[in-house]
């Protein structure tokens, strides 16, 4: 239908090269922090990420051996030496003061005052001689241009996730986010039964009341049952976080699950009753295997939401160390540790990582409720 | 390890309990109320009428309890004092209309109600078209839909690396100012930057969102009868004209739905300022100040207040989502 003659090879190329700015716009805040998660400390802060992928260049200072390690050459003192620890990367300029640190091309000499004269070839070995012996202790400064190959870490995710406490809330989030999952699944199902193929007065003022309930902001119930949870002992306990999620998706469970399940052919349903199938077992036997895609949908908006809440995990459950969830964990750093993007980037991935494996493997799933959920309801 | 098991035993419980709930208390009823002998009739109607509220008692009662309840108390509330005691009449109310952090977060949400359905909608729609018409959409669309999987919070961690703001003194290593700097501008520290810094935390959303709308517009897009595209077509319309004036119109009722749903969240959606602002320079909003006078200044009171006021501009959403649904069910 978009065969319009003679537009299609011009708004073809149009359309893909729109279409690839678009994902590009998308994706590129993700990846910086991607690839930030592997770069060290010191790269993230002197350059920026999109220069990871190739040789950084970047000015250093950096001392010789101390005078300790010079040798004598004829009439010469001399210290040698490399200026790279590990011995990779590139020299592509260097300098003698501070004042021209990039005066000198590798390979060359550099007179410095009282007569001494230093070089630096490409490959960062650097020669520094002396008509006199060096004293003091401290090595003399270099001044160089560096190209230093790309170079990727796992150390800061060694780091946050064994020494900054992130794996014990990556457990939490995870202890928060199964039960509150799976539990409200059962209770939403014979409900969303109830209403959609069960006869009985006040059905459809319920069902109003559900797709009321479901826009009802958070907000209204965090005093209410906060004040109700410390009364009875669950105040920060897993157990009431349970509890309040499974309450607070309730909503969008028994709206996804009616709509599919009244969508289920009449005929399956009419013949098992005729057949002297019970409701319970008209249920067990027949919806719940049908309904399986719903049920499904269902269970990965509440993973994908339970997971990422902030905001009931926050009220519900403890902020010391041993109840801290991965957001709640991941905005204490941006408060505290603001500056250290290599901590921020890891364990924001580390908290990210689950949710997109969720994502790209059910997509279908979640696709088919959002679907549901929108289109057909509204 | 121990809360692992903790988990474990909760789900089994869980699990369990109610299918023992559901399974009993249907066993329960056909032994009361046995549906043969001489009163089998009134058996099976009075069973009929009550045998649904076993089905829907757990839900209801949990639904009754974590959201019908907060509202009234909610309401209750709002008329009492700090620790939610002594009643105060309208005094929270009084403080509200008099404060200026309230104002500001008024009319912040206002802003964020306006540009982030409006823009999440248009691009999702721009999305939609575009990924419907190409070989590889797919993966396009599963690209810019992956924001949906981040948390706010993530999100918040993301996008605050692309404004980062260095200053003077080093390469910029933020995206934006980055390439601010490489086209020959000043960097900007965004997330400070009164009044627009507001709007850069909405793009936040936005980026998050549009994923959504395209998602489901894109379905509806599909779902338009082939018969009036290619009658247009025959009637010498050009690609713009068609999907302005035939397919944007025909799913006037999908946009609608997407529209409110994101409106929705935008009132509530508060982790994006508390992660990135925590409100200060002039970005509060009404979910985030709730968040504040309760948590922070811990005033009952004056959190259900402001928690009364999303609730309030929530209603209208809710009403035409009933009708909606209603009507449907017709």
């Amino acid at each position: 239908m978009d065969n319009i003659a003679g537009q299609k090879s011009a708004l073809g190329w149009a359309v893909n090269i729109a279409v690839v700015a678009l994902v590009l716009l998308w994706t590129i805040p993700t990846i910086g922090l991607l690839v930030s998660s592997f770069r060290d400390r010191d790269q993230i802060s002197t350059t920026g990420w999109w220069r990871a992928l190739t040789a950084s260049e970047q000015n250093v200072i950096v001392r010789s051996a101390p005078p300790d390690a010079q040798v004598a050459e004829g009439d010469l003192w001399v210290i040698a030496g490399n200026i790279f620890e590990d011995g990779e990367g590139e020299v592509t300029a260097f300098g003698v003061t501070s004042r021209a640190p990039t005066a000198l091309t590798p390979g060359t000499v550099g007179e410095m005052s009282k007569d001494r004269t230093m070089t630096v070839d490409a490959s960062g070995n650097y020669r520094i001689t002396s008509p006199v012996e060096f004293s003091g202790s401290r090595g003399t400064r270099i001044f160089a241009t560096t190209l230093t190959p790309p170079q990727f870490t796992l150390a800061n995710y060694d780091r946050v996730l064994f020494s900054e406490g992130i794996f014990r809330s990556f457990i939490n989030t995870f202890t928060v986010t199964i039960p509150a999952t799976v539990i409200p699944i059962l209770i939403a199902a014979f409900a969303a039964y109830a209403l959609a193929w069960m006869e009985f007065p006040g059905r459809a003022l319920l069902i109003a009341a559900v797709v009321g309930l479901l826009v009802v902001p958070l907000q209204m119930a965090l005093i209410p049952l906060l004040k109700l949870h410390n009364q009875i002992g669950i105040g920060k306990d897993y157990l009431g976080i349970w509890l309040a999620h499974t309450g607070f998706g309730l909503p969008l469970a028994i709206y996804l699950l009616r709509n599919y399940i009244a969508g289920l052919p009449r005929e399956i349903i009419e013949s098992a009753r005729v057949d002297g199938a019970t409701d319970f077992e008209i249920f067990r036997r027949i919806i719940l295997p049908l309904s399986f895609p719903a049920l499904a949908s269902f269970a990965i908006f509440q993973f994908l939401w339970v997971w990422n809440d902030l905001l009931v995990a926050t009220v519900f459950l403890g902020n010391n160390e041993e109840q801290l969830v991965m957001t709640g964990r991941l905005r204490e750093l941006l408060g505290s540790r603001g500056g250290d993007w290599e901590i921020l980037a890891a364990s924001a991935f580390v908290s990210i990582a689950v949710p997109l494996v969720v994502f790209f493997t059910m997509q279908r799933y979640l696709v088919r409720g959002l679907l549901a959920g929108s289109v057909k309801g509204g | 390890m121990e809360q692992l098991l903790y988990a474990s035993a909760t789900i089994i419980v869980g699990v369990f309990g109610c299918v023992a709930y559901f399974y009993g208390s249907n066993l329960l009823l056909d032994v009361a109320l046995p549906p043969r002998g001489e009163k089998a009739g009134r058996n099976i109607n009075l069973s009929n009428m009550i045998r649904p509220w076993l089905f829907l008692g757990p839900a209801v009662a949990l639904l009754g309890l974590y959201l019908v309840y907060p509202v009234i108390r909610s309401i209750d509330l709002s008329f009492r004092d700090a620790s939610g005691d002594a009643w105060v009449g309208l005094d929270n109310y009084r403080w509200m209309l008099s404060d200026a952090k309230f104002y500001e977060s008024l009319i912040n949400n206002f802003w964020w109600l306006i540009v982030v359905p409006a823009a999440s909608t248009f691009f999702g729609l721009i999305a939609a078209t575009l990924t419907d018409r190409i070989k590889w959409g797919n993966l396009a669309k599963s690209l810019i839909f992956m924001p949906m999987a981040i948390s706010f919070v993530g999100a918040s961690v993301i996008w605050k690396f692309v404004y980062d703001y260095r200053g003077t003194g080093g390469d910029e290593i933020g995206i934006i100012n980055a390439i601010l700097v490489g086209l020959g501008g000043q960097p900007q520290a965004w997330i400070t930057l009164e009044p627009w810094n507001s709007f850069f935390l909405m793009i936040i959303l936005i980026w998050i969102q549009t994923g959504f709308a395209m998602v489901i517009l894109s379905a509806a897009l599909r779902g338009i009868p082939e018969e009036t595209i290619e009658a247009s077509i025959l009637d010498g319309a050009n690609p713009w004209q068609i999907f302005w004036k035939i397919k944007v119109p025909q799913i006037w009722g999908t946009i609608a739905v997407v529209w409110t749903t994101i409106t929705i969240l935008v009132l509530k959606v508060f982790d994006i300022v508390l992660a990135m602002t925590n409100g200060q320079w002039g970005s509060q909003v009404l979910a985030n100040l709730m968040f504040d006078w309760m948590f922070r200044a811990g005033d009952f009171g004056r959190a259900s207040t402001v928690a009364l006021v999303i609730m309030v501009l929530v209603t209208p959403i809710m009403v035409w989502n009933i009708r909606n649904a209603r009507r449907e069910m017709v």
